[in-house]
């Protein structure tokens, strides 16, 4: 199971607590997981990354495993620790304000 | 018993106000989307428990939610806004083209008679429609395509547009406006449109009486005279007696005519409400003192209203969506400022007391008349 930990305002959103556990069929990419994310809970279509260009919306940030994956290719493979379910994929908005 | 809510959208969250007819008591519900912008929210005529909302946020964009209880309940519905075919170009601050792209939903106007109907506008500039309860939208591009889009700026505040006014029989009259691109007009259902600027004068553009480029603030219309529109210009409080075809400067006496907000007395056509703003440098009332000034003479002539309103050391702002109107028998008059003050008035404005003291800026103000 691949975890992810969301930012507070998309968790009160999604109506989940704590981390989200997703089954990702086949390479597990950061885009294959915000696939699974957003079929599970549609309601964050749109609000991590544009639904028609798929790009990341720029007070986004993906962190695992210490790293910034912010700016790494959609296609990517993640960590492997992320893919085993080790360590999770973290999904952060930008500190700016607020 | 009849009563008001009172929708308040804030910088930080939506709030409720409610009250039975006599104004004098209020509870306040919220914050609803704590966190979130609330640049809008609006009932439906034809169902005052259907209420939309637009939720939007820098960091995570755009949301629309519905409520069919009233506001006690809500859901998400669509967050797609997509610009019909090739975007193209407006422009930027400095007049260099600029891509269109969606920010979010400034305004968001139900059907008089239809609550799955509701219309959005948007930033940049741009208006949609929804016919399946917020569930998908789809935009009337030929506001943007009719001819003057690449040459529509920004105004401070972004390209927004930030009115729509429904003819209240003909449903396929619209008048909208931009900031800074100026009043337009569909006879249509929103497949042509025409600028509809004629007489306004802006000495922040280099041709002061062009076609388009005016940085009109709010536009207000009385059902029962829907050809009479008064408008409240960046500077100038303006009107237009022919459905906006021409206008002509109705400041009068008011101390400065910069502001924002502009309404209309639910029973008299020819009342009407400002809140006069010092400058576009000084986004505060004249000398610290809030005022609201009430014309009942279609424009001209204004006296300040000043009952109730703090006259010392007051340095807030009324921007254009957070004014609004009751319809009891003693029409109640209702705004709100960057203070987090929503100030009610139960007898047309002669007197006022505040809701609540100490929300974040306030957005947007609406209200329900419940009978």
């Amino acid at each position: 199971m691949i975890r992810v930990v969301l930012p507070a305002h998309l968790r009160t959103l999604a109506h989940v607590d704590g981390e989200v556990l997703l089954d990702v069929d086949g390479p597990v990419t950061l885009a294959a997981v915000l696939d699974a994310l957003e079929a599970r809970y549609p309601v964050l279509r749109g609000t991590i990354r544009d639904q028609i260009t798929r790009q990341r919306r720029a007070f986004i940030r993906f962190f695992a495993c210490e790293e910034d994956l912010s700016h790494e290719p959609p296609e990517l493979a993640l960590p492997a620790a992320v893919a085993a379910g080790e360590e999770p994929l973290l999904v952060v908005g930008a500190m700016a304000g607020g | 018993m009849a009563g008001v809510r009172v929708l308040v959208g804030t910088r930080k969250g939506a709030f409720i106000l409610q009250s039975d007819e006599r104004r004098e008591h209020w509870e306040v519900g919220g914050p609803y989307f704590a966190g979130w912008e609330i640049y809008h929210l609006k009932g439906s005529p034809a169902d005052p428990n259907r209420i939309y909302a637009s939720q939007s946020s820098g960091w995570f964009g755009q949301l629309i939610q519905r409520s069919d209880d009233g506001g006690q309940t809500w859901t998400p519905v669509g967050n797609q806004f997509v610009y019909d075919g090739v975007p193209g170009t407006h422009q930027w601050y400095d007049g260099s083209p600029h891509p269109w792209e969606f920010a979010r939903v400034w305004h968001l106007e139900p059907s008089l008679t239809d609550p799955n109907t509701v219309y959005a506008g948007v930033e940049d500039a741009a208006i949609f429609r929804s016919t399946d309860g917020g569930l998908s939208w789809h935009e009337l591009s030929g506001l943007r395509g009719h001819g003057s889009g690449p040459h529509w700026q920004p105004g401070a505040g972004g390209l927004c547009l930030h009115t729509i006014i429904q003819h209240p029989t003909d449903r396929n009259r619209l008048t909208i406006a931009i900031s800074a691109a100026g009043a337009f007009r569909t006879e249509d259902g929103g497949v042509h449109w025409r600028p509809i600027n004629r007489g306004l004068r802006s000495r922040e553009i280099p041709d002061t009486d062009a076609e388009v480029g005016h940085c009109v603030h709010h536009i207000a219309m009385h059902p029962a005279r829907p050809d009479v529109l008064y408008m409240q210009k960046h500077w100038d409080v303006m009107r237009s007696d022919d459905g906006g075809d021409h206008w002509y400067e109705v400041s009068g006496n008011l101390p400065t005519d910069f502001g924002f907000v502009i309404d209309v007395h639910a029973h008299e056509p020819e009342t009407i409400y400002v809140v006069p703003i010092k400058s576009d440098s000084e986004h505060f009332p004249l000398d610290g003192q809030l005022r609201v000034y009430r014309s009942r003479t279609g424009g001209h002539e204004w006296e300040a209203l000043t009952n109730g309103l703090p006259q010392r050391d007051c340095y807030v702002n009324v921007l254009r969506d957070a004014m609004a109107v009751d319809s009891l028998d003693s029409c109640g008059v209702y705004f709100g400022t960057t203070g987090g003050q929503v100030y009610a008035s139960a007898d047309g404005g002669d007197t006022w007391q505040a809701i609540v003291r100490d929300l974040p800026p306030v957005l947007s103000v609406e209200v329900q008349t419940l009978r």
